[in-house]
């Protein structure tokens, strides 16, 4: 290996290591912090609420959506659901008639303009106290929202308040490994918001005070990720947000490979393109852990995740060329057997060592987030199984995106 | 608080919460603990490579005393006895000496000078049992096959070809004794070898029974150089048959 492309390798890692730590640390730091509340809890008032449910052809999972909103433990006369067919060309509206009985239930339909003008037009059509969003392949667990508003309630700087997403009922083995990914995010999202890092809202359940979009103004078209820019938005005005990692939304992965491309290609797009735009409040000790350390963190992970996988395929491809030489010149052998096992030959090299130990704090760190979402903690095999699938497939994502952001090419919702 | 307000950060005070005005401590903890793993990985990476190097160093060193105690024998006796040669045949040691000192180029970091220096040692040794063994099969009439190889690291083409032959040559006849040389070792016995048999550049180079041959030979052709090969396979797996059949036979009389 050429020595510059080793330092490179080396430093690239390094920062690896570094965010994996700051977390760790933030973690043992701040854990007591970290409450995980079990069954209903009452408040002292209720605000008011009103949740938007932009629908585009969702007609399959929209009902359930609607289904868990209603089901809320929350007071019926508080809380409004408004849900937005945005132009569907299915049977959307027909599914939505259900609920047109229910007196906090408002059903809108408009023409299609994308997500961000359907949430925004509920949020200018209703005076609540808190809004939110709800996407309709989502569901809220019943306590969310209660739980959600005691850390509004607890600090009035709070602005905005992102759940714990988690994957619903994983049937394929790509939604497997979702789960665990969703799981880990659990506990990178908490150390994010412990240290005002957080820098996407999710469009299942983040709920904002009504203050955000009279001060700072309503979504607006950002790559197909207006629930990142908002955030970013927020950052740059320094309105704090928070993670509340016992509130559980579940959402639909994505079935298949080619699905899950698409929606990470949105998403680290649209990373890409936000930091672009809010390039002014990077690296900037004025904007806190978010400018400092959590958006490069992002860019850190989108350099290395590729030359991982990089280095991997280069190691295997030299094998491969040296035993095709090998059986060239001399034929296959057939002796099989295990030379006599010598303990001169295992491996002392320490970039080997640095990688197990890089792969053993991520071990470590999704099964805390495992005990986050699950509070259990429970070692799961899915969790090499994930972090092996995702370190091949995800390189492919990333350059996609990058790619994309070089040449401006823009992305697709689906 | 008039502490804060002496500190104006580019014209502006800033009024930071204690959380934040930790927070370059905790950057510079991290960063503490990031190095302390990656010194760590060195550390224990270089403690491993030098305990790999001290075994090198101690199988040359058993070698070397072999080579010598039998040298001593020679020059004690005119007439050695021929039988004790075959217990000190080395050739098993020096096939493990090679492949670890292969992993070693390969494989530790920088090529320190440690490893260098018994790369030269080694070269030595496998000169000295060659020579070594020239005498025996003269003396005692043995019939001991050996290969001189010269090989280059970088520049020769067909080296990792000719390599993996005599690999799998030695594998299949444990009897050839194969000597590998790194052409450009700067060391004073090579450049001796290198003008006696008149090796030069074009590499790989094989000396088989004192003479010269250049460029890639396959495992055939080396074959057909040293039939005595075939010969002695065959006789090995007729001893190896015999001694089988006597096993049983004392097998079946304890019965």
């Amino acid at each position: 290996m050429k020595d510059w492309l080793q330092y490179f390798v080396y430093g690239v890692t390094f920062l690896s290591m570094y965010v994996q730590i700051f977390f760790l640390v933030t973690f043992f730091e701040k854990r007591k912090k970290i409450e995980y509340r079990k069954g209903v809890i009452e408040l002292d008032e209720y605000p008011t609420v009103s949740v938007a449910v932009p629908c585009w052809n969702e007609e399959k999972t929209v009902e359930k959506t609607m289904h868990s909103l209603l089901a809320l433990d929350y007071p019926k006369d508080k809380l409004t659901i408004v849900a937005i067919d945005d132009g569907s060309s299915d049977n959307t509206w027909g599914v939505l008639q259900k609920f047109k009985d229910y007196p906090n239930v408002k059903l809108i339909k408009k023409e299609n303009g994308g997500k961000h003008t359907a949430v925004n037009y509920a949020i200018e059509n209703s005076n609540a106290e808190f809004v939110s969003c709800l996407d309709a392949d989502s569901y809220v667990d019943p306590q969310a929202l209660k739980r959600i508003i005691t850390y509004f309630q607890r600090d009035p700087k709070t602005m905005a308040v992102a759940p714990a997403i988690l994957i619903d009922k994983p049937k394929t083995s790509i939604q497997i490994i979702q789960k665990v990914e969703y799981e880990w995010a659990v506990f990178l999202k908490k150390m994010l918001a412990l240290v005002g890092g957080i820098y996407v809202t999710p469009g299942p359940f983040s709920v904002f005070r009504r203050k955000v979009f009279t001060d700072l103004g309503l979504f607006r078209k950002a790559h197909n990720t207006e629930d990142m820019e908002i955030a970013f938005r927020m950052q740059k005005n320094h309105y704090k947000i928070d993670q509340c990692n016992d509130a559980f939304v579940y959402t639909t992965g994505p079935k298949s490979v080619i699905a899950l491309y698409k929606q990470r290609l949105r998403w680290i797009y649209g990373f890409i393109m936000n930091t672009i735009d809010y390039r002014g409040i990077l690296l900037k000790r004025e904007y806190g852990t978010f400018s400092l350390l959590a958006v490069p963190a992002g860019f850190v992970s989108i350099v290395a995740v590729p030359l991982l996988l990089g280095l991997v395929l280069y190691k295997i491809i030299n094998k491969i060329i040296l035993y095709v030489a090998k059986v060239r010149t001399v034929g296959f052998d057939f002796s099989f057997g295990i030379p006599n096992f010598d303990s001169f030959f295992i491996s002392s090299n320490a970039y080997l060592f640095v990688g197990l130990t890089l792969y053993l704090i991520v071990m470590l760190t999704i099964v805390i987030g495992k005990r986050m979402a699950t509070g259990k903690y429970r070692f799961d095999i899915r969790i090499i199984y994930f972090m092996v699938t995702f370190s091949l497939i995800a390189p492919f994502w990333v350059l996609r995106a990058i790619f994309n952001a070089v040449f401006a090419k823009k992305t697709a919702w689906r | 608080m008039r502490y804060l307000q002496k500190r104006p950060l580019g014209g502006r005070v800033y009024f930071m919460n204690t959380e934040e005005k930790n927070d370059w401590k905790k950057y510079l903890i991290v960063f503490f603990i990031t190095l302390f793993v990656f010194v760590t990985a060195f550390y224990v990476s270089g403690k491993m490579n030098d305990k790999k190097l001290e075994e090198i160093r101690s199988i040359e060193d058993t070698i070397s005393i072999d080579i010598l105690s039998l040298e001593t024998q020679f020059d004690l006796f005119e007439e050695l006895s021929c039988d004790s040669i075959t217990d000190s045949i080395l050739s098993k040691e020096l096939n493990e000496l090679a492949s670890k000192i292969e992993y070693g180029e390969k494989n530790f970091d920088s090529l320190d000078d440690e490893l260098f220096g018994l790369k030269k040692y080694y070269s030595l040794l496998q000169i000295k049992d060659f020579l070594l063994m020239q005498k025996a099969s003269e003396r005692c009439k043995l019939n001991i096959e050996s290969i001189i190889y010269f090989y280059g690291r970088e520049e020769c083409k067909d080296c990792q070809k000719q390599g993996f032959v005599l690999t799998d040559l030695r594998q299949d006849y444990p009897e050839l004794r194969v000597y590998s040389l790194d052409y450009y070792l700067d060391l004073s016995a090579i450049e001796a070898l290198k003008s006696i048999y008149k090796v030069d550049e074009n590499l790989p180079a094989l000396i088989i029974n004192g003479k010269t041959y250049k460029g890639f030979k396959s495992r055939e052709e080396i074959e057909k150089i040293i039939p005595e090969l075939i010969k002695i396979k065959e006789k090995r797996e007729a001893d190896a048959k015999l001694e089988e059949g006597k096993k049983q036979d004392i097998g079946s009389k304890e019965e």
